[in-house]
């Protein structure tokens, strides 16, 4: 059980949204929708732990997620706008590192799979630097699936992806979601989650706040 | 401490790979010290005078311009908000970091002061100290320098502003530096002085990796 | 929204500041001129120096000045991290130009006090190099202030940056008293508190209070200009995303 109540968020010296709350369950998925600046980006920073919010509160299993960073950086993946594919190293070598970063057993089976789910295990020994934005992307998106955590956390995950590689993004978080794993993800449409909470971000800005009241 | 060495391996393995980075650095250090001799001429005893703290100066500029990449392409590609969400604590992170950029900056300087001792002059009393004074200077270099360029990340203008910030600070370990190499030459002591070193490089070794990760966790935000 | 201080209009800082800058001002004024008509008219002059002595109740003042705002902005920097106060934010963004100011006041007359001394404009005296490294703290600290578009961010680095110096001087000074009695210097300014005359210690200390005063002054005057900057850009900022 992932769930934030009456979060604040002050951007600069913006308020982006305030008030706002969410609640996913084990296997749940929340979309996050809103125009551009609405603060999906900044809601999912917040979640991850990188952004602190001006006020409000957020529970990881009923703990405060936002005493602990270490500890809740350790429940979650976070994918955002960039890829973090070193060019020198290659495809393998990044996958690799990141999961040994996170203390995950490095074993190259499981990263090769992990690769392959997102169809790029041909690319194991190519250096970052040939890939295309879409290639670096899957495997960024390969990195979260070698070492497992129970949060996804996908800032627009499908930028720079094709039609068939969202459709492995599909199955793969149709996958992560029958273990009981939880997906936060931002996107303009163009990807089908089931049975996915949507969240309007722009509800909870103070322009519609004060329209509401008025 | 396993994923401390890990981190550490992939930043050298990185700049072995990259592999300029670490020349470049030596370079600018053979070529600042180079400039002095022709600046203030070739005779034998003026250079000697002034060489170990000519030695130290380039030494201290060239800690200081590697320093600016030392966080800044792992700021640009999104790797450092996932080192910030990795189970390593930020400020192990900031240290591995800090080990690696010195192992692939500060000991090639050392390797390097030897001989531009010699090009300066330098009575050989002073060699051996020379290199034990850099030995225990540079790391607080970097450990410094490494306040300074988490500071600076995403800021207009960045090396310029790394050097005003971090020279100031470096002023402590410019002048015990100096003075130990000057004091073996001429045979006073240089003892103290060496120790005064050491306990700065213990001091920021203590405190720097906070200043260092408090200054990446408001880059990230 | 308790929570939205920093949108917050500080309305009893205003009122505050309001009350205490006339007065600031006005204990700069008769402070100022009563210190400067005793520097020059009642205190003797220095029986080694002569009358270009009289300087030190401008330099001395100054420095402690220099160190002083210094201190302020390291303590600022303190709270504004950790209790995120938005005054102390700016408070010391309004404190280091001044601060800065200061510094360079105190190498100028230590400049000038200098030359009939030493015969020369400048020598590596420990307390003039102390006080030149401490300007380019303040300079550094004002350039990082300047290096970001987005105000938060400079404000959070730059207390950092404060913190960091402010650990940083006590070192430098030391080492920098260390370097000046290895290479023998020559150092006019002895001022050790027990041998100094009252009537030398007056004006000085009464200079020391005129320029507090004016420190007071002017960082009031900068906050309220500061707090009206802030409240156009944050009326841009609604501008631009509504709200």
């Amino acid at each position: 059980m992932f769930q934030g109540k009456d979060l604040i968020c002050i951007r600069g010296e913006r308020l982006v949204f305030t008030g706002l709350g969410f609640s996913v369950s084990p296997g749940g998925a929340l979309v996050l929708i809103g125009p551009n600046g609405s603060g999906k980006s900044s809601l999912l920073r917040m979640m991850a732990g990188l952004l602190k919010p001006a006020a409000g509160k957020m529970e990881w299993n009923g703990e405060n997620a936002l005493d602990d960073f270490d500890e809740h950086a350790s429940n979650l993946h976070y994918v955002g706008h960039h890829d973090a594919v070193k060019p020198v190293l290659s495809v393998l070598e990044n996958v690799r590192f990141w999961a040994g970063v996170r203390g995950a057993e490095i074993d190259d089976k499981n990263i090769l799979t992990a690769l392959d789910a997102f169809d790029s295990k041909h690319l194991a020994d190519i250096p970052g630097r040939f890939l295309s934005a879409g290639q670096k992307r899957r495997v960024n998106l390969a990195r979260i699936i070698a070492a497992p955590a129970p949060l996804w956390l996908l800032d627009e995950p499908t930028t720079a992806l094709d039609r068939a590689s969202i459709s492995l993004l599909d199955k793969a978080i149709k996958r992560h979601r029958e273990g009981g794993g939880i997906v936060v993800l931002s996107t303009h449409a163009d990807i089908d989650i089931e049975a996915a909470t949507i969240l309007d971000i722009s509800d909870y800005s103070l322009k519609k706040i004060k329209q509401g009241a008025a | 401490m396993k994923q401390f060495a890990f981190l550490v391996r992939r930043d050298l393995s990185l700049a072995f790979r990259q592999g300029m980075d670490s020349m470049m650095v030596v370079v600018f250090f053979v070529i600042a010290v180079v400039l002095f001799p022709l600046g203030v001429g070739p005779e034998p005893s003026t250079l000697a005078r002034i060489s170990s703290g000519v030695i130290w100066v380039a030494a201290l500029l060239s800690a200081m311009l590697s320093l600016e990449r030392l966080f800044q392409t792992d700021y640009e590609d999104g790797s450092l908000e996932l080192l910030a969400l990795s189970s390593l604590p930020l400020e192990v992170t900031v240290l591995a970091k800090v080990t690696a950029h010195w192992i692939t900056t500060g000991l090639p300087l050392i390797v390097a002061a030897p001989v531009l001792a010699v090009l300066m002059q330098m009575e050989s009393e002073g060699f051996l100290i020379l290199i034990v004074a850099l030995l225990l200077g540079t790391p607080s270099l970097s450990l410094i320098g490494a306040v300074g360029a988490a500071l600076i990340l995403g800021s207009r203008r960045g090396g310029v502003l790394l050097s005003l910030l971090v020279l100031p600070l470096y002023i402590p370990v410019l002048i015990f530096g100096v003075s130990a190499v000057d004091g073996a030459i001429g045979g006073y002591e240089f003892k103290a002085q060496l120790l005064i070193l050491g306990g700065f490089f213990i001091g920021s070794l203590a405190l720097t990796p906070w200043a260092g990760a408090a200054g990446l966790r408001q880059a990230l935000e | 929204m308790a929570d939205l201080h920093r949108f917050a209009n500080p309305t009893r800082f205003l009122k505050l500041a309001g009350l205490i800058q006339p007065w600031a001002l006005a204990v700069f004024l008769i402070s100022a001129t009563v210190g400067l008509y005793m520097a020059f008219f009642t205190a003797p002059a220095d029986y080694q120096q002569g009358e270009s002595a009289r300087i030190m109740y401008v330099h001395v003042p100054a420095s402690w000045m220099s160190m002083f705002c210094y201190t302020v902005m390291a303590v600022a920097s303190a709270v504004s991290l950790i209790w995120k106060h938005p005054l102390a934010d700016v408070s010391a963004r309004a404190t280091a130009p001044i601060g800065a100011a200061f510094t360079f006041l105190a190498l100028a007359t230590g400049s000038l006090w200098g030359k009939p001394m030493w015969g020369t404009w400048w020598v590596w005296d420990a307390r003039l190099t102390s006080v030149l490294v401490l300007l380019f703290l303040h300079i550094g600290y004002m350039a990082l202030q300047g290096a970001f578009d987005d105000r938060v961010r400079a404000a959070k680095a730059s207390a950092i940056l404060a913190l960091v110096g402010f650990v940083n001087v006590p070192i430098i000074k030391f080492s920098v008293d260390w370097w000046n009695t290895l290479h023998q210097p020559a150092s006019v300014v002895k001022m050790s508190g027990s041998s100094i005359h009252p009537s030398m210690l007056w004006p000085l200390l009464i200079m020391a209070i005129a320029f507090k005063a004016y420190y007071v002054w002017v960082l009031l005057v900068r906050m309220r200009q500061e707090l009206v900057a802030n409240k156009v850009r944050i009326l841009r900022l609604k501008q631009v995303h509504g709200g």
